[in-house]
Order: structure tokens, then sequence, then C-alpha cells
């Protein structure tokens, strides 16, 4: 039997019984979310890449298949994931990064999971084996499920292949790095970000503006000049180093909430430690202050909070509105009706 | 019972000016941009506020009217076609930009107002909206959302939905939802991907925030001509190959190139099998070097001709023939049939050459116009629909080149829509636990199965009629059935 049908016939047990599955890939991201309840689903075994074409700029690879395998073989060919993934452990898969939608510096400038996903083949949570989107950056046959299960953290859907849109590498990164307040960081991120200059990162920490170039030799040369400031060095390592949660920063006991705003947002004062990633649009912040006082901060300002790692476990996500937790509830149901695939991880009600 | 009096219910409940039911009255709404398909509707609402849009809804949900939303009327697969029993609601006067964020680059803005001038009110803050249709001067962002259409600029900027951020939505009941938010996500599910490109079938959005990029420096074309439609596609492959994503490649076959010529004079080389245009964009340092790599990949691909734009007129000219493509066809031919499907590049060579047998076997011509960075392919088939049976033909190689895309791994629409047109071919596409689980998705936003039913996702009854459903995926069908 193969594993694809092994995995059918436990959906298709689990939903005829209403038995709840807990998805595991690498476990790499086991922190994030609520926690998990019912019997381990490991797909983790289902790896490989399936097809790679780097002159259509796709890949398609099972699920399981290693974060860093993916990214190896895009390598290779001088590609990458434009989104610019946190692994957050060495155990990373495809799976788990899309089935959390993370993204990484990258984002504000080159699109997040969502924007890069495709096409998906899954298994709902009937044990129905379903194919949506394809090999295509232009298809719009259909409802776009790919995306809609991009960042669903498993509860609509186990995912089985999943093709992505990949770009080339930029031929030369350069960061540049200036002392200032949060506030100046904020205005001149988003001032950058209105000019035609090759961004391809913005974040503030620890009194300092950091902002990486990326592209063509000259555009890039000519973009430093333009914006000024010292060059750090080992400077990729720095970006990476967010990426991951690994800078000072995040070495921290306090519960940590990743506060997602417009990115010029003015958010009141805030008790704790804040990192400004995506050109201002995503604020990390260490604090113990209570989720009511950083939900109405960042609602008031467009936004919503997510408390990342840490803290109580059973409040994660922003709350949704009524009408919106209803739809939510129904769209679960309609690809989960026994409500078996991960149940509670999102939100405690489905 | 029902349908007999929501036309008096709803002129009780509305000013009379937002109520049209006078046959003379309806006719404007007979069809969108795909006229080869024409219905009445049986009243035609055109509101002007939101509490007239939730009425009209809560009107029809109760009564279990069906509701076809309309924006500019543009589109191309038939997705606004009305139907008589329904209510055909007319965004229309939703048409005020309503805020533009500088700060945070993005806009606020009705869904009546057209593509074109979002970028034109957004311009003299250096921004712009990209995704750009060829219909940006006249279709609408709301219409834009319920497709979620494309343009030449698709392959650097994306699509609509890589480039709005929120919409505030009615459902059936008229109860109102914010899908998304001007941060860069939401908390739950991803309502915003899903809701971009539903044709209409789960909401009626009453307000879109989209994302602003700022101005490129600089904008040049490069214009290559090939020997071959093959050299050409070859040298889309190899420009990619190079690291470099240029802002629109679009290729033109010869036919295609002839006809433009008559047409608006561009300067293509007529005696040229392909052209491409290559645009590219961005810091002035940047497009000068992706003009000398780009101009020394296509001459290693065979280019026996290249001109590059040197000034912003002559950009302009360049892209006047590729954006008359379709009306030069209309003087070659009485009508013309557009197709939209998509396909991996790297099966272009054996499209285009199964496209070409197809049109000899039909006895139609094809001219090829299409986004050749992207794969998405726009055949368009010449034919004379007041000869008897022409259409019909038309459809059914429209349809057989569909499926040709399917079979190489691509999709029966790239940008367009499926609507009506290409609701056959959906039964191609998709198996029956997939178009099940599409249904079961459209009855948790609307369960009455109010809003623009019969479009974009056929029914099971539907497919089995066709003669689809059987056709394991991947394999060419071949029903001699006829479609309406």
């Amino acid at each position: 039997m193969s594993l694809v049908e092994s995995f059918r016939d436990t959906l298709r047990a689990a939903h005829a019984k209403g038995t709840p599955l807990s998805i595991r890939g690498g476990g790499s991201k086991s922190f994030y979310g609520r926690p998990a309840t019912g019997s381990e689903f490991s797909v983790a075994e289902y790896t490989g890449i399936i097809d790679y074409s780097p002159t259509e700029l796709v890949i398609s690879a099972h699920a399981g298949t290693p974060l860093s395998e993916l990214e190896a073989a895009l390598a290779n060919e001088n590609q990458m994931l434009p989104f610019e993934p946190p692994h957050f452990g060495p155990g990373a898969t495809l799976g788990g990064t899309i089935a959390c939608g993370f993204s990484g510096p990258r984002r504000p400038y080159a699109g997040a999971a969502r924007d890069h996903v495709l096409g998906i083949t899954c298994l709902n949570g009937r044990g129905e084996a379903l194919r949506f989107g394809g090999q295509v950056m232009k298809n719009v046959a259909g409802y776009d499920i790919s995306r809609t299960l991009t960042g669903s953290l498993g509860t609509l859907a186990v995912m089985l292949d999943i093709t992505i849109k990949v770009l080339p590498r930029p031929e030369t990164e350069r960061t540049l790095s200036r002392e200032m307040t949060s506030e100046q960081a904020l205005q001149l991120l988003n001032r950058w970000a209105g000019q035609p200059l090759p961004l391809s990162a913005g974040c503030y920490f620890d009194g300092r503006l950091m902002v990486r170039l990326s592209g063509f030799e000259q555009g890039v040369r000519a973009a430093a000049e333009q914006l000024g400031g010292d060059e750090p060095d080992a400077a990729g390592g720095f970006w990476e180093d967010l990426r991951e949660h690994r800078l000072p920063f995040f070495q921290d006991d306090r519960p940590l909430w990743r506060l997602s705003v417009p990115p010029a947002a003015a958010l009141p004062a805030l008790e704790g430690e804040e990192l400004i990633d995506w050109g201002g649009a995503q604020r990390w912040l260490r604090t113990e202050q209570p989720a009511t006082t950083l939900r109405e901060a960042t609602a008031g300002a467009g936004g919503h909070a997510t408390r990342f790692r840490g803290g109580d476990r059973d409040d994660v996500f922003h709350p949704l509105d009524p009408a919106l937790k209803a739809l939510h509830q129904r769209l679960k149901a309609s690809f989960d009706p026994a409500g078996i695939l991960n149940p509670g991880r999102m939100y405690s009600e489905f | 019972m029902s349908d007999t009096n929501i036309i008096d219910l709803l002129r009780q409940r509305l000013p009379s000016e937002c109520v049209l039911s006078e046959a003379e009255d309806l006719r404007p709404y007979e069809c969108d941009g795909l006229s080869a398909y024409r219905r009445l509707p049986m009243v035609v609402v055109i509101p002007q506020t939101l509490e007239q849009v939730q009425t009209t809804l809560k009107l029809c949900a109760q009564k279990a009217v069906a509701v076809v939303a309309r924006g500019a009327g543009t589109g191309l697969s038939g997705g606004a076609l009305p139907l008589s029993d329904g209510v055909l609601l007319s965004m229309a006067r939703f048409n005020r930009i309503l805020e533009i964020d500088t700060a945070n680059r993005c806009a606020r803005v009705q869904p009546g107002v057209t593509n074109l001038s979002i970028s034109k009110a957004a311009a003299p803050h250096g921004l712009y909206y990209a995704p750009d249709p060829s219909s940006q001067i006249a279709c609408s962002i709301g219409g834009n959302v319920a497709e979620n259409a494309g343009g030449v600029h698709c392959l650097k900027y994306g699509l609509t939905v890589h480039n709005i951020q929120k919409i505030e939505v009615l459902t059936i009941d008229g109860e109102h939802l914010t899908i998304g938010s001007q941060a860069l996500d939401s908390p739950g599910y991803d309502l915003l991907a899903l809701m971009t490109g539903s044709e209409g079938l789960l909401g009626v959005i009453t307000e879109i925030t989209v994302k602003l990029l700022p101005l490129p420096e600089t904008a040049q074309v490069v214009l290559a001509a090939f020997t071959s439609v093959e050299a050409a596609g070859a040298a889309v492959t190899a420009t990619i190959a190079g690291g470099i994503i240029p802002a629109g490649l679009e290729l033109l076959d010869n036919p295609a190139i002839r006809a433009v010529e008559q047409f608006v004079h561009a300067g293509y080389p007529e005696d040229a099998a392909a052209i491409l245009l290559c645009e590219l964009d961005g810091t002035d340092a940047d497009v000068a070097t992706q003009i000398e790599r780009v101009s020394a990949v296509f001459r290693a691909a065979g280019a026996t001709e290249l001109r590059v734009s040197r000034d912003e007129q002559e950009r302009q000219r360049f892209w006047a023939g590729r954006k008359a493509a379709f009306p030069a066809m209309g003087r070659l031919s009485p009508d013309y049939y557009c197709m939209d499907g998509t396909i991996p590049r790297k099966h272009l060579a054996r499209v285009l050459a199964e496209i070409d047998r197809l049109s000899t076997e039909y006895g139609l011509p094809i001219c090829n116009v299409f986004h050749a960075g992207d794969g998405n392919l726009h055949p368009l088939i010449l034919y004379d629909a007041n000869q008897p049976g022409e259409l019909e033909r038309t459809e059914e190689l429209g349809g057989k080149i569909l499926e040709l895309c399917v079979a190489v791994g691509g999709t029966i629409t790239g940008e367009h829509g499926v609507g009506l047109e290409k609701i056959n071919q959906m039964c191609v596409q998709f198996n029956t636990e997939e178009l099940t689980q599409l249904h079961a998705v459209k009855h948790a936003f609307d369960p009455q199965g109010l809003l623009n039913p019969g479009k974009a996702i056929p029914t099971l009854h539907r497919c089995a009629e066709f003669g689809a459903m059987h056709v394991h995926r991947g394999q060419l069908p071949h029903p001699e059935l006829e479609r309406f």
C-alpha cells in the first residue's frame, strides 16, 4: 500500500469515528498555535521533489520534504523561495511551512508564502484526494483553494503535494545600517518603500535601522549611494538570525507577540521590548502585558496581534468577529465535517 | 409567487431610479464582454448606497431570487450574463476613490472605479496599481477582484490577488464582512484569496483596498524578431534562465503581426514568424543592465532583428500594436473568439503546433497573441457568426484548445475566468470530488445558491451531460456533444 493510500485510510477511519488527528511534519513549529490534540498523524515520511524546472520558475514537492532539501535544490540553480521562510528548527518541512504560512524578512517586498503557492494536492477530512491550482502562474479556474489552505494550520486538509513559484536569486545583496529612533526608522522605511528602490528587507532593532538591497550590481550600488549608512560585517548572517529568531532580542523568557499592522502605523506606547521587521508591518514585542491591551492597540491601528511564543497557549490568535467566525466554522465543516483535522489548533471552536 | 413580486418589493424599498424593468432599459445589461451570449435580466438594480445593496440582497434571499453582480461589463467569459428570472445588480454607481494612503501605499476605492483611474489618482504621489488588464480604461476594480484579473505585467507584479489588501463584502443575507486588512496578513483563513476570482458566487464586494507600488524610474521595451515561433519561445526560456524577470514579455505570431501592422503601423517586421516584446523596468541602472543581457540572450536565440525603445514615445508605439491586436482582428474577420488557457511554457512549441493543426482541421484561422512569460495563451479564432454553424464550430474548436491546455498540465483559464463560457471545460479540469468540494465552499457562503448560480463551477449533472466526468485528467476527451 502506498503512503498516500495509508494516509487516506487513516483519514477515512478517523472521519467515520470522529477521531481527532494532530498532523505533524518535522515538528519544528509545534510551538506555534494552540496546543495539538488528537493522535499524531505524521506526514514526515512523504518526502521528495516531484518536479523542478528552473526555467519555468516552478518547483513541486511532497509535503514532508525538508525545507533545507528544497532550498538546496533551488540554490543549485541559483534560485530561491522568494518569501524567505523561517525554518525554526532543523526538521522544517515544506508542508509545515505552508500550513503555517510563514514568511521571512523579504515578505513586504517580494510577497508572502501564499503569494507563491500555485497548487496543492491534499486530502480533505473525508479522505478525498483533491487537487487545486496547478503548475502555472496564471490560473483562475475554480476557487483559489490552494492559497486558502496556506496558513490554515492543517485545519482544512492534509497537504500532500505543493507547487511553488520560485525566483532567481538576486545577483548581489548589500546591507546598510544607521542609528536613529524608531519613529525616524518607520518614517524612512515607508518613504523608501514608496520609491523605486531595490529594497528586500527593512528592520529596526536596538537603536539601528537595517535595510537590505537586492538586485543587479549597478542598481544596488546606485541605491546604496543614495541611501547611505554603514555596511556592517557579516550582514548576511544578520538577516538569517532575524528570520530564525536567533538574535539576542528573541532570547528572553517573556511571551513573544507578533503585531501585524499597516507598515506606517503609530502604535500607542506598549510595555516591553520591540523589534520592527517587514519595513514596519511586523513588530515583535517581548512583553508581559495582557492580551486585551495588545489586541486593542493593534486593532485600533488596523492590525492584529498573535501570541507567537510562550504565555497562555489557549489564547493565541486575534479573536474573529462573530460573522467571520461563523463563516470560518462553516468553511471548516465543508472540508472536514467530522472536525478531525487539527481541531482547536487555530481557534477553540473549530 | 416570489418571482412576480420581487420587482414590486424592490420598487417599494428603493428609489425609483435604482430599479429598471422595462425591456429597453434592460437591453444594455443583456451581455458582458462575451457578446455571443445574451439574455435579458428580469430586473436591474443600480444601487447608490450600501444600504440599498443590503436591502436588495436581503429581499433576494427572502424571496429566493438569484442575483448576478456586475461591474463594468467588460468580462470575457459571460460571468455577468444575467438570469431571466434573476436580479442584475449593477455596482456602477459605486465609482469613488475614497482614500489614497501614501504612507502605507494603498488606496481605498469603491468597486465601480475603473482600474486605470486608480493609477491616475496615485500617479501624483509616485505610485500606481500594478495589474493592468487590457481593458483597464473601462473595467472596474470590483470586476477585477471577482475575476482575479491579470494583464501584461503579471509576470513580475502578480495578479489581482497579489495586489489587494482588504475588501468589504456583503453576503447574500446582507451581512457585512471585512476580509483582509491594511496589515500584510489577517487572523484566520485567507478569505481574501478565496474571494478573489470567485466570480460573484460568494459575496458582493462593496469596497476594496488595493496595494500601490512605486512607479518605476524607467521602462524600456526590447522588440525582437524571430524566424520561428519555437525560436521566440526558446528566447523566453533563456531570458528567465538568465535570471531576468521582465515586467512584461509578449509574443505575437505572424498572422497577428500582419493584422496589427495593417491596423496601427506599429513598425513591426511583417516578415517575422514571431516577435517578442520585452519590457524591462526599474531604476535607470537596472534597466540598462537588463537591456544589455536580454539583447544578448535574444541574439543568441537567433533574433533576426533587435530594437530597443529610445524614448517613452517609441515604447508606447511598440506597445500600441500589442494593445490593438484584438481590434485589429475585428478588421480581419467579422467575429473573433478569444481563448485564455495557460500552459507550462516548456510545452509551448507542442501546443502551438497542435493549435495550428486544429485550426486547419476546423477550417478556422487562428492568430496567437499572448503573455509568453507566464504561458498564458490567447489564441484568437476568426469566424463569421452569420455563417450557419460557424459559432458552434468555433466554440468546439475553442473547447479543444482548452482541453489541450489541461492535458499538458495547464489550465482552462489564466485570467478571464470560467463564467458560463468555460463551464464545460471545468469538468475536464476537475473531478467529481473536487467539484463537490468547490460546491461545499459556495454553500458555506451562500447556502441557497443565489449568487451567480450556473457560473464558474458546473453541477455534477452538467458534467455528466457534457460527458467528461469519466475522462481521466490528462487525456483528451472527444465528445461530439453540442454546447448549449
